[in-house]
């Protein structure tokens, strides 16, 4: 396959809810093996492009190709062949709490892709170890781990079956400052040992400065900037100057009510 | 406020506009439902199955029931021989307390108590898990690791509850049926020996088999309120709330219904 072909294709996607609109035609690409991070206010449609491109909600309309093929027509068994390409990491780790930890790092190998058990859990314990967790926590409960513990043993399931995308949605969100880099750091080992592509959303600007190529600004369900993170404080653009400086005056007003 | 005002004045209540909304608003939602049970059903009979989660829905909704259905079956039956005592000595009937004992806790009481015992139970605690699940994103990241939620989660629930309940609902026979027994020996002074063979002369086959059939029902009727409500559960802890009420009282009103739909199609 081409190296021209992006990784992540989108063009034009809408998506409603009722008579509210989030998406109204959403346009980005992702470069292989880059990471592109989205960044925006809340309720801005960040979440749900994500949604749409991982195949949890359909769009309204639009074109979303993974590798130049197109994905929103897909079959339910070509969705799981695509799902197998696909890691993520949920904002509040979507754990599962019946499962011990080893359980949850190796769900997607025995179930998903038909690992034995015997091998999905040495490959388990591996990942626990590669974000920086004892072995013994392979068999505790998520219930008795901390929220930085927990964004780990995500990150560990998200990057357990070896994917070639990998989602992060608001990584580092509820960790303090340090933590929150740790799991920066972790996140960029693990993209850069795959050789992945990465696709994130995120309000933490120190986040963004760290894990991207490249960053997105939605507002109002389009993409207003997009380019290189080292443009981002050079942007010009006046949606990005007031978020990334966090002012309260600015082109993007809220609501209060 | 104004707006407001000059807005309430600008439409008027039109009943038939609220009918018709209303009347919509229920095809939507029972459209939703069938669609619902239809995906429950095809995932239920294809492969791949998970042993392991039907086990555990198993023990969950079959042997952690068994004390709550025991007590209910044995008070129903100590309780029916009690009253019909009371009523039959008025017309010199006493003989046939042991026949209303045992058709009344086999083909009605104990097949709909244990429904309703089992809809709170466990059609709580379904809809509770699942409605958790869906809120704490959970459920998509069971398709982001290419499980299917239905075959994971709603098919184990839906296969485990229509085979336990009969099972809990046989033993809930003996129980109420030896509830009666104790009362009337015990309390009422009845011969054992005649109460025994008054009983079996009465019972029939149909009745048990009516009974275990209406478990059957039931249990499905309680897993799959339970799995609809929690997997379309709203966001946060009041979402999770409602899905739970609404879980349990569907599937109470669903249970009296099909009770008396299956009564009609076994004994009319």
């Amino acid at each position: 396959m081409s190296t021209d072909i992006p990784k992540i294709e989108l063009t034009g996607v809408t998506k409603s809810f009722g008579h509210k609109q989030i998406l109204r035609g959403i346009d980005f690409t992702v470069p292989k093996g880059k990471s592109l991070v989205i960044i925006g206010g809340s309720g801005t449609g960040k979440s749900v492009t994500l949604k749409c491109i991982l195949g949890l909600l359909k769009p309204d309309e639009g074109s979303i190709k993974i590798d130049g093929e197109e994905t929103i027509e897909y079959s339910n068994k070509q969705r799981d062949a695509m799902m197998g390409k696909f890691g993520m990491l949920f904002q509040g780790a979507a754990l599962f709490d019946s499962l011990k930890v080893w359980e949850n790092v190796a769900f997607g190998l025995i179930h998903g892709q038909g690992v034995s058990k015997k091998d999905a859990r040495e490959i388990a314990v591996a990942k626990i170890k590669a974000v920086g967790l004892k072995p013994e926590v392979a068999n505790l409960y998520p219930a008795e781990l901390s929220g930085g513990m927990q964004k780990r043993v995500g990150l560990a399931r998200a990057v357990a079956a070896s994917p070639d995308i990998i989602f992060f949605d608001e990584p580092t969100t509820g960790l303090d400052p340090i933590m929150a880099d740790v799991i920066n750091n972790l996140i960029i080992d693990q993209v850069k040992e795959l050789g992945a592509t990465a696709l994130s959303i995120t309000h933490d600007m120190a986040s963004v400065r760290k894990i991207a190529d490249y960053v997105a600004m939605t507002h109002n369900g389009v993409i207003v900037w997009h380019g290189a993170v080292d443009e981002l404080d050079h942007s010009n653009n006046p949606y990005v100057e007031q978020f990334i400086h966090g002012r309260a005056d600015g082109p993007i007003t809220r609501r209060v009510i | 406020m104004t707006s407001q005002s000059e807005h309430t004045k600008k439409a008027p209540f039109n009943p038939f506009q609220t009918v018709g909304a209303a009347v919509l608003d229920f095809f939507e939602k029972a459209g939703h439902l069938f669609s619902f049970l239809g995906r429950a059903l095809y995932h239920t009979f294809l492969p791949p199955f998970f042993p392991r989660q039907f086990m555990r829905q198993i023990m969950n909704i079959g042997y952690y029931s068994l004390p709550v259905v025991g007590m209910t079956a044995l008070f129903t039956g100590m309780v029916l021989a009690l009253q019909s005592y009371t009523g039959f000595t008025r017309f010199n009937a006493e003989g046939a307390i042991a026949g209303v004992v045992v058709l009344s806790v086999t083909r009605e009481l104990a097949p709909v108590l244990a429904g309703l015992m089992v809809a709170g139970r466990v059609g709580a605690s379904i809809a509770a898990e699942i409605g958790t699940m869906r809120v704490t994103e959970q459920i998509d990241a069971l398709v982001t690791l290419s499980v299917n939620p239905f075959k994971y989660l709603i098919a184990p629930r839906i296969v485990a509850a229509t085979l336990t309940l009969p099972i809990l609902v046989l033993i809930g026979d003996i129980i109420g049926i030896y509830g009666g027994y104790v009362v009337a020996i015990y309390n009422l002074g009845f011969n054992p020996t005649s109460y025994i063979s008054q009983t079996l002369d009465v019972l029939t086959t149909m009745d048990v088999v009516s009974g275990l059939v209406k478990a059957a029902v039931f249990g499905f009727i309680v897993a799959i309120m339970g799995c609809y409500h929690g997997f379309n559960s709203g966001r946060g802890a009041q979402g999770v709330g409602a899905a739970t009420t609404s879980a349990v009282v569907s599937a109470s009103i669903l249970i009296l219904l099909f009770n008396y739909l299956l009564t009609q199609v076994f004994f009319s």
